[in-house]
């Protein structure tokens, strides 16, 4: 329990936690999977699985949108960008992603324009700031991000810019549950389900994760608190046998979601037949593209993308850590050819990847009580 | 990119009703109102942010509490960054710096 005196309310998160022992049924094995990277991320760094009784697993989800992107995708944006008078614009966590030959930093380095931007409208800011290249926005992201991409297009088009286009890479988080729930090797009890992109889609879209496959889900908030308080309304509804889609982060998420986030998103896009996700192969109907009337503004029907695709090292097991039957150190490549400074495989690629993640945080502090065991006595 | 930063609306701007100008970490910035179109924030309200855009309402307690988390998971920061960076990281355009 390293972590617990830093909380702010640590008597609530010692009393949640004793609940939680309560609920564990020691003869069982709890599985619960976050599918967000940002939970992922804030479970890591609080430390919440050293807290929680053995018999419960987190299990680290898809959630990470820089992570699922396969590497051909990076490629074909940067084969774009290799043309005369583009500027490449994207968010600072694409930076360092690698494609075949180098991340978008490597080639800002060998000479390309490639500026970070933090927002989608400052991508149009660009354009309108340099009429005579073309500005490509390397769009990423899952339901929380499309909504503004959506809203950016949109503007574009009212506004008749030209000189500027989107390739996206925008995925959606309902297909991949239900690809992770497809999988035969699935171990998966119940989802802590993702908070920023709920308050985008809302609640409904997780019904029939309860209903048809009978795997409790509960939206939740970033907090350690509040991944704590789901997990006691998940331990309560696994024991009782009742499956249900509860909202822990009723702060942000309305059951319904973001009204006017959706009619941007069903106004600019559709869905994809299918895209590739690194670590679960192709999905059908997971991802989103432009729509026909904003065709002047997708960067794929613009210009000639070859279409790359690079298939991940065999050695690599991303797609046993994403469904849960290994831990990131369980595999090959963990920490020895696969590193943060060097990623492999899809989850050691952004900070919120579950690899990376578990790299940042559990094996450096192992190293840190290795090196602190054998040190000379009163050193 | 997956961070959600609060902010307080300051000022809605005149002319373009999607646009407010507001105080995230400090730093005034102009956010994007635009998918709050069917429960248009005011003046004095706590929004989310994701990516310029804000994204929901929240209450000034819920606001107070990210922002003491994003301190927590050392990532205030990278949120102050972020905000920096909206607009092109051209500070001024929309009003002064207050403190960090």
């Amino acid at each position: 329990m390293r972590f617990v005196d830093e909380f702010r309310e640590p008597e609530l998160i010692h009393r949640t936690a004793e609940e939680i022992r309560r609920l564990a049924d020691p003869g069982r094995h709890y599985r619960l999977m976050e599918i967000c990277g940002g939970h992922t991320h804030s479970i890591y760094r609080f430390g919440l699985q050293d807290i929680l009784p053995r018999n419960i697993d987190l299990i680290h989800g898809p959630g990470c949108p820089v992570c699922v992107l396969p590497m051909g995708r990076i490629d074909d944006g940067l084969s774009i960008a290799e043309q005369p008078d583009v500027i490449f614009a994207a968010f600072g966590d694409m930076m360092r992603v690698p494609g075949t030959h180098g991340s978008p930093l490597e080639y800002k380095a060998r000479g390309m324009d490639v500026r970070i931007i933090y927002s989608p409208s400052d991508a149009l800011k660009l354009a309108r700031n340099n009429p005579d290249k073309h500005v490509l926005f390397f769009a990423i992201g899952f339901e929380t991000t499309a909504p503004s991409t959506a809203l950016t297009l949109m503007r574009a088009k009212a506004e008749g810019l030209r000189n500027f286009s989107v390739f996206c890479n925008h995925v959606t988080i309902i297909p991949a549950i239900r690809a992770i729930l497809d999988s035969p090797d699935m171990r998966i009890d119940a989802f802590i389900g993702p908070g920023h992109v709920s308050t985008v889609i809302g609640c409904r879209p997780y019904g029939w994760i309860a209903s048809q496959e009978g795997k409790p889900i509960v939206v939740t908030g970033f907090e350690p608190l509040d991944i704590l308080q789901s997990i006691v309304m998940l331990l309560r509804q696994l024991n009782q046998r009742h499956c249900a889609v509860e909202n822990q982060y009723k702060r942000a998420v309305p059951w319904e979601g973001n009204s006017a986030a959706l009619r941007a998103m069903a106004e600019a896009f559709e869905l994809r037949p299918f895209f590739e996700w690194r670590g679960l192969g192709f999905i059908s109907q997971s991802a989103l593209q432009i729509k026909e009337g904003y065709a002047e503004w997708d960067a794929e029907r613009r210009f000639a993308v070859p279409g790359i695709r690079v298939t991940d090292p065999k050695a690599s097991q991303c797609g046993e850590v994403l469904k849960g039957m290994l831990k990131p150190a369980q595999c090959r490549l963990f920490g020895k050819e696969c590193t943060p400074e060097r990623p492999i495989g899809a989850l050691m690629v952004s900070s919120e990847g579950s690899c990376a993640a578990y790299y940042n945080y559990e094996h450096r502090k192992a190293q840190t009580l290795t090196k602190l065991a054998s040190a000379p006595v009163g050193a | 990119m997956c961070l959600a930063i609060p902010g307080k609306i300051v000022e809605l701007m005149e002319g373009d009703r999607s646009l407010a100008s507001v105080d995230v970490l400090g730093v005034r910035r102009k956010v994007d109102l635009g998918l709050l179109a069917d429960e248009r924030p005011v003046t004095g309200d706590w929004v989310l942010i994701h990516v310029g855009f804000a994204m929901s309402k929240i209450s000034e307690a819920d606001a107070l509490t990210t922002l003491r988390m994003l301190e927590e998971l050392g990532e205030a920061d990278a949120a102050l960054e972020e905000a920096q960076g909206y607009g092109l990281g051209e500070a001024g355009e929309t009003g002064s710096r207050a403190g960090p």
